[in-house]
């Protein structure tokens, strides 16, 4: 008999003490945030949507390499001699042109690997977390604002440039071939002097076998 | 109001008569709203904000409407009449028994003499309803659960019959519209209302076996097993769809809102106010009615987010072992401070 009271007593004490917590919890604030009503404060650091400042990519590939699941692609094109691309606004001289500056998103873990490589810190996260695609290629974000016409343009006068300047140092390799050939041949046989014709048709063959 | 029937006009026979279903309808829209921001609050949430502007109180508005388009599903298999007749049946049962309710020093659906046998005799159809439906639907989950709530609903009539009874003896009448007249004036102590809680320490007593058993019958937690949400599929409810679904709802709030009101009247003194005749008169003995009944089953509610869910050998156990004995212990009590008294 007791023994039910008591545990009766410690029943409804327990039942009371419990009503007692939700009751304060009923008239406590609440934790909810309306979200898109409200949003949330985001940590300065938070690890959110990478954005890069293409005015100040200097295209140097550091990121690229940083990032350990592959997500961003950089394409670059040397910037010929009748441009200047300008400096960044740290400084840095600007040498290429960046025709393809993709990040996927969807592939990207969030490590923050790439950001920190930067020199010219032209990448980092925005705070942005809402860009919810239907489609996944639709979360490749392309950074680059050259355009096709424009970066067709600049490769083929890349490519020029540099069939030029292969040009040019074919051109010098060969004076430089020919001299030394001059040189040799003024060592090895100072008086004669009747044999140029000769002489050059060899250094050309040399030349070819060279390069 | 027990003059025949057949010398008033009909319209006004069905505006009487309509009076507790637009109460019950108003409070299943405020009831099933209120007992999600209740829920809300209580686990450091807010509850549905967003229907209707102001705390979303339009949200069982939608939801009404939600289920008013929503297919109504009959398995082949089921029993069809039943099935679909149970839903139905079970509202009956809990609207018919508001009849002898007294909401208002002025109003009362029909001044019986016998209103609280009335009143238990005809809820205890809604027992069979459930049967019915779990029957019915020919699935033996709902079967299972149409079982158990039956079982509960039985046993806890005993101890809710059991401590009416102490109420009656005190009373010495069965119209509730008596019983209410009978705890009007401000005596206790000189101040406390002559409630029943307060006029006897055994009524005390049979007041919580009553809370503990109505909680029971109307299948609120901890009590819940037959539906328990997070561990059966719905129990008797388990094929319903749309509609006929909802009249379950709402039967079972009006249960809810019955078995309060039912306690407001037996202990908490009805429609008297507690100020004596400060505030008094029809419309506002009708909103200290209501008050006291919603503050029950705000209670409930408050329990509901408190307390886990018992096994079904432990309600049993409390019900058969604890709660008959103490009530029929405490209707000799009471029995005998009436006579030393």
């Amino acid at each position: 008999m007791v023994e039910a009271i008591k545990s009766g007593w410690i029943t409804f004490k327990s039942i009371f003490i419990g009503m007692g917590v939700t009751i304060r919890h009923f008239f406590g604030p609440s934790v909810t945030l309306q979200y898109p009503d409200e949003r949330p404060v985001i940590p300065d650091k938070a690890r959110t949507k990478l954005y890069v400042n293409i005015d100040d990519c200097i295209g140097c590939h550091l990121c690229a390499r940083a990032c350990p699941v592959n997500c961003i692609y950089i394409d670059t094109v040397p910037a010929t001699s009748d441009v200047d691309l300008g400096k960044t606004s740290t400084g840095n001289p600007k040498r290429f042109w960046l025709t393809r500056f993709d990040i996927d998103m969807a592939k990207c873990m969030y490590c923050d690997l790439c950001v920190h490589p930067c020199p010219t810190n032209c990448i980092y996260m925005v705070p942005d977390y809402e860009y919810s695609e239907f489609d996944r290629t639709n979360l490749i974000y392309h950074f680059s604002n050259l355009e096709p016409a424009m970066v067709a343009e600049v490769k083929e006068k890349a490519e020029k440039e540099a069939a030029e300047k292969q040009k040019q140092r074919e051109e010098m390799m060969r004076k430089k071939a020919e001299e030394a050939k001059k040189k040799q041949m003024e060592a090895k046989k100072p008086p004669q002097q009747n044999t140029d014709g000769e002489t050059g048709t060899k250094s050309d063959k040399s030349d070819n076998g060279d390069s | 109001m027990t003059q025949n029937l057949l010398h008033i006009n009909p319209i006004a026979i069905l505006v009487h008569a309509a009076i507790p279903l637009v109460i019950i309808l108003v409070y299943a829209l405020v009831a099933i709203w209120a007992e999600r921001k209740v829920a809300g609050f209580i686990q450091d949430r807010l509850g549905p904000m967003r229907v209707g502007g102001w705390h979303g109180w339009a949200q069982s508005i939608a939801d009404l409407l939600k289920l008013i388009q929503k297919e109504d599903i009959i398995p082949n298999d089921a029993s069809r009449f039943l099935f679909k007749f149970a839903p139905f049946m079970m509202f009956a049962a809990s609207y018919a028994a508001f009849a002898v309710i007294p909401f208002s020093s002025s109003y009362i659906g029909s001044n019986i003499n016998i209103g609280v046998f009335y009143l238990l005799a005809v809820t205890s159809v809604l027992t069979l309803s459930i049967i019915m439906a779990g029957w019915a639907s020919n699935n033996k989950w709902s079967l299972l659960g149409g079982m158990r709530s039956a079982a509960q609903m039985v046993s806890y009539e005993v101890p809710t019959i059991a401590t009416v009874l102490t109420v009656i003896v005190v009373t010495g009448s069965l119209n509730l519209m008596t019983v209410t007249e009978m705890q009007s004036g401000n005596d206790i102590l000189g101040f406390l209302p002559n409630w029943f809680i307060f006029q006897n320490p055994f009524l005390l007593v049979a007041f919580v076996i009553f809370f503990i058993s109505i909680l029971a019958e109307s299948h609120r937690v901890p009590f819940d097993l037959p539906e328990s949400e997070s561990e059966l599929v719905a129990g008797y409810q388990t094929e319903y769809s749309g509609m006929r679904w909802a009249m379950f709802m709402l039967a079972e709030y009006a249960d809810m809102l019955l078995l309060s009101l039912l306690g407001a009247t037996l202990f908490f003194g009805g429609w008297n106010s507690p100020f004596g005749d400060f505030m008094s008169g029809p419309f506002w003995s009708f909103f200290w009615f209501m008050l006291k009944g919603l503050l029950l089953v705000f209670v409930m509610m408050w329990i509901r987010w408190t307390l886990p869910r018992y096994r079904v050998d432990q309600l049993m156990h409390i019900c058969w072992s604890i709660l008959i004995p103490l009530s029929f212990i405490n209707l000799v009590l009471v029995a005998l401070w009436e006579v030393i008294f």
